[in-house]
């Protein structure tokens, strides 16, 4: 690991100095970062643009029983985009995801807000870490309690009716789509208070005094100064439930029913019992460019949003 | 005085939400000891019999072990290709440095099964056996972009005029590494290898794709809740898993701030993750 | 650059540096440094920040490599030498004293690759501490430590490894003001005590001014004027360095006569003068060219009596009070811009006001004619 720049290298006028011998690129500041990263990378080309690659390969073929058919074709995406099955698991999963991530920022905005606005600094890393414990515990034993707790003689309903307050089990609340966005919400949002907090944190307060200095109430002043300026935050907390929600495989599956079953679990059943990788693959990369598409979307949009704010 | 009475409603509001993202987990330790084979109120009275049943489960220890291999394997790796790209990422300018540590840390925004999916779909087509090494493959996947997110934080933190005045008092580079750098980032580094081993640990769909005849624990609780009979020794199996959880948890952070202190800054919690 | 200064005569050079240049792409941060620095002195690279000063001590420390160029240090060519084998240290400008260690375990950071004997690296440890007056803090936890203390370590933990040269980068630019006059004083007598070569990077003239035996000012990548303070103060080779050392009022003047011993010059508001070619140390020849004169070098004649050598009528525009002085802004006649005039408040000195009328004395012999 080397640790100054400048190796021991030589210039035009004196002779070669020792270990002369590598190319001049080496030397130099850049050459040292390369090497230095470049076995990360390369584990990251190999593992993931490397599989990646394949199956954009693989869903351009047809499974044929045991064996790939590997004449390229489009039928694949035809028929992923076109047969109302696929479609309405799609749909569904976006229509999921983007009730998720709404519901996720504007009820993580408060608390990002407080933590950063009325805890007094030595308290912020504890609120923070007390915040963020949830996500580190098992993603699949917490889906698996909204199970527990949502289930026709689960928690929810046999403590209601322990109350008295029903008579008999409420069947909505599991096994749909409402479950699910329940149960991914409360899974994501730890997650979706991160961002937001760090773009409030990086807020210079003097702007605020500024804003209050130059006649805005505290309304106006948070609409005018404090959420433009935590707009970063916002759409990166938004991105980062939106991606991985859509492709999520656990929750519709524990809670979901067959009313609240998503695009990953489909592809995972063209991969295994379906038997039709090419098929599956066409569906990850169909819902893989959407969520792309999407995303780049919300990015543009917001950009043009803040600026023209600032006119 | 209406920004006080703000602060009130939103303090409210926060702890609240605190007690909504608690709610669940706190279900664990009521029903790990409740005496009654299906999990729902009221309680009818206490036992360990459920742990009892954890105990004598050898397919579920088999599966712990290989979940602390695969665990233990991936933190290692993850960690040392983190020091690498971190390193590499707070020290060095080079072409096309964004791109390449984007595309590094792309696993945190790409969704599990595609990555499942496409290891899948190489391994097979490579012909090799689906193992516990194809999981630790999947697993240091997606446990480098922490990994550097943390060490990269420690790097940064690091002034590297201290670096300097080591080899400036007449320390060779390794002996700097040695006595300077390594000592200073030695905190963040654990850190990356609790945090990594916790991620492997609960990690789910890869080890569910490319696991082979042996299943890590993740695995085996998911084949466990489709029988109701065996819930509530899973409920038990989450206790523990929780407590393991947040002692892994709190060592890493008290690591990450002991980091932050070696290096002489306040960073806010989590600044790491992020 | 023409070497004008005094100071450590005879001494031989322990740093010499040749034609050195230093490229960052297209951006030329040394463009040609050539310049001796004596052995045992005082040595200060003053200059803007972007200047270059830090890229020349960097590479004399070996942090750097030059891109065209030689140093040699004590005789011996640097090329290829990294840092850990030069006969330099240096102290940092953050100080760098390594969080992780004490004190001492600063101190004897460089020792203790020296195998030394427990007692003897002890014995040098202390013997440094006390040099900076830091005796008995040995067990001080380093985070423990005020920026003047931690300013101490770093100067200690330099010189226990008795090196051929200390190299300073900035060092006081972190402490406050009342801190930073202290340590002026005492960096002084500290290199005067230990008779090593220091050279000092600051932006700060002031610094420069009082510590140095001689002074390199740069400006983009070149040495300007290498001189000592006496000589860089009162004979700046041009208006970037006259301006740039002190406060120098610009007066226009047309040189008539540039040939013999002495200059005759046709100056603006303070009329006709003759002067000695030394007087124009950055060279004079006939036409357009600047007169400098420092604030103090004019006087204010309060009395009538007073009398100077030479004399010229203005008026007062601004007056500033600091308490033991009073800096006047004067109009002299012809000129475009007023002069800024410095004035000693002793007793029963008047204090002027805006509009009155102030009779100015000056001497030829304190002008400098500048290109």
């Amino acid at each position: 690991m080397s640790l100054a720049d400048g190796a021991p290298g030589t210039e035009a006028v004196a002779p070669p100095a020792p270990g002369g011998s590598r190319p001049g690129w080496l030397r130099g500041e850049s050459g040292q970062g390369l090497v230095l990263v470049s076995p990360t990378f390369l584990y990251a080309l190999l593992l993931l643009a490397a599989p990646l690659l394949t199956v954009i390969t693989i869903s351009f073929w047809t499974q044929n029983y045991l064996e790939f058919d590997r004449t390229l074709t489009f039928r694949n995406y035809t028929e992923a985009w076109t047969d109302p099955l696929y479609r309405v698991l799609m749909l569904r999963s976006l229509a999921i995801s983007g009730t998720v991530t709404i519901a996720t920022v504007v009820l993580a905005f408060p608390v990002a807000y407080y933590v950063s606005f009325h805890v007094p600094q030595r308290k912020k890393p504890m609120w923070m870490f007390l915040i963020t414990i949830p996500f580190w515990t098992s993603y699949l034993l917490r889906v698996f309690l909204w199970k527990v707790i949502l289930g026709y003689n689960g928690v929810l309903n046999s403590g209601l009716m322990g109350l008295g307050l029903i008579d008999e089990p409420l069947t909505f609340i599991l096994y749909n789509a409402n479950a699910v966005v329940l149960t991914l919400a409360h899974a994501w949002a730890p997650f979706a208070i991160l961002p937001i907090f760090v773009a409030l944190e990086k807020i210079d307060r003097s702007l605020l005094e500024a804003a209050e200095d130059l006649g805005d109430g505290p309304a106006r002043r948070f609409w005018r100064v404090t959420l433009p300026l935590a707009m970063p935050g916002v759409i990166a907390a938004a991105l980062i439930v939106f991606i991985p929600t859509v492709g999520d495989y656990v929750t519709p599956r524990l809670v979901g029913g067959t009313d609240g079953l998503m695009i990953a679990n489909m592809i995972q059943v063209q991969f295994g019992k379906a038997n039709n990788a090419p098929l599956g693959a066409a569906l990850a990369i169909s819902a893989m460019l959407i969520v792309a598409a999407i995303a780049l979307a919300f990015v543009g949009l917001n950009r043009r949003l803040v600026k023209g704010q600032g006119i | 005085m209406s920004a006080q009475r703000g602060g009130t409603w939103l303090r409210a509001y926060a702890i609240g939400f605190l007690a909504f993202l608690y709610g669940p987990v706190v279900l664990l330790p009521v029903f790990a000891f409740n005496d009654a084979a299906i999990i729902a109120f009221p309680l009818t009275g206490f036992t360990t019999k459920w742990f009892g049943q954890l105990w004598d489960n050898p397919v579920l220890h088999q599966s712990v072990r290989n979940s602390l291999y695969v665990g233990f394997t991936a933190a290692t790796l993850s960690t040392v290709l983190g020091i690498c790209a971190a390193r590499a990422s707070a020290r060095y300018d080079f072409p096309g440095k964004k791109g390449i540590i984007g595309f590094i840390m792309l696993p945190l925004v790409l969704p599990e099964i595609i990555i499942a999916v496409a290891l899948l779909v190489v391994l097979i087509q490579l012909g090799l056996e689906l193992s516990l090494w194809t999981v630790i493959l999947g697993h240091v996947l997606i446990c480098t972009p922490f990994a550097i997110a943390i060490l990269t934080s420690a790097f940064h933190n690091l002034d590297r005029s201290l670096e300097e005045a080591s080899l400036d008092l007449g320390e060779t580079r390794w002996g700097t590494f040695r006595r300077v750098t390594l000592p200073l980032v030695t905190p963040g580094v654990i850190s990356s290898l609790l945090i990594s081993f916790t991620i492997s640990l609960d990690e789910f769909i890869i080890a569910f794709f490319l696991t082979g005849t042996e299943p890590t624990m993740p695995v085996y609780i998911w084949s466990q809740l489709r029988f109701t009979a065996k819930l509530p020794s899973v409920v038990a199996l989450g206790c523990v898993l929780l407590l393991l959880s947040l002692t892994l948890l709190f060592a890493a952070e008290y690591f990450r701030r002991r980091s932050n202190r070696r290096t002489g800054s306040e960073g806010a919690a989590t600044g790491g993750m992020m | 650059m023409t070497e004008t200064a005094t100071g450590g005569a005879g001494a031989r050079p322990i740093i010499e540096v040749d034609r050195v240049e230093k490229h960052y792409g297209p951006v030329k941060a040394l463009a040609g440094v050539t310049t001796q620095i004596r052995s045992g002195e005082f040595f200060s690279l003053l200059g803007p920040s972007g200047c270059g000063k830090t890229t020349l001590l960097r590479m004399i420390a070996g942090f750097d490599e030059p891109t065209h160029g030689t140093i040699v240090i004590d005789g011996r060519p640097m090329a290829g030498v990294p840092a850990n084998h030069r006969p330099t240290n240096m102290v940092f400008q953050s100080y760098a004293i390594f969080p992780h260690l004490n004190v001492a375990e600063n101190v004897s950071y460089g020792l203790v690759r020296q195998r030394l004997s427990k007692h003897e690296m002890q014995r040098r440890v202390d013997e440094a501490l006390s040099m900076v007056d830091l005796a008995g803090y040995g067990e001080r936890a380093s985070h423990a430590l005020s920026g003047g203390q931690r300013q101490r370590v770093a100067l200690a933990r330099a010189l226990v490894m008795r090196p051929k040269v200390l190299l300073l980068d900035e060092p006081l630019s972190a402490l406050d003001k009342k801190l930073r006059e202290q340590m002026q004083v005492e960096l002084r007598h500290l290199q005067r005590h230990v008779g090593i070569t220091f050279i000092l990077v600051t932006h700060d003239q002031e610094e420069a001014l009082t510590m140095s035996d001689r002074i390199a000012v740069m400006f983009e990548g070149r040495i300007a004027q290498l001189a000592s303070p006496q000589e860089l103060y009162r004979r700046p080779v041009s208006r970037q360095v006259a301006s740039f050392i002190g406060v120098m009022n610009f007066l226009d003047a047309r040189l008539t006569d540039g040939q013999g011993d002495r200059l005759a010059l046709e100056v603006a508001a303070l009329g006709r003068v003759e002067v000695p070619r030394a007087q124009a140390p950055g060279g004079a020849r006939a036409g357009q060219v600047s007169v400098g004169i420092r604030p103090e070098m004019l006087t204010i004649l309060f009395h009538d009596g007073e009398r100077a050598e030479r004399e010229v009528e203005g008026e007062v525009v601004d007056a500033s009070y600091f308490g033991d002085m009073t800096y006047y802004d004067v109009l002299l006649p012809g000129a475009g811009r007023p002069a800024t005039i410095s004035m000693r408040n002793t007793a029963g000195r008047r204090i002027l006001t805006e509009g009155m009328k102030a009779r100015v004395g000056w001497s030829p012999e304190s002008i400098v004619v500048l290109e």
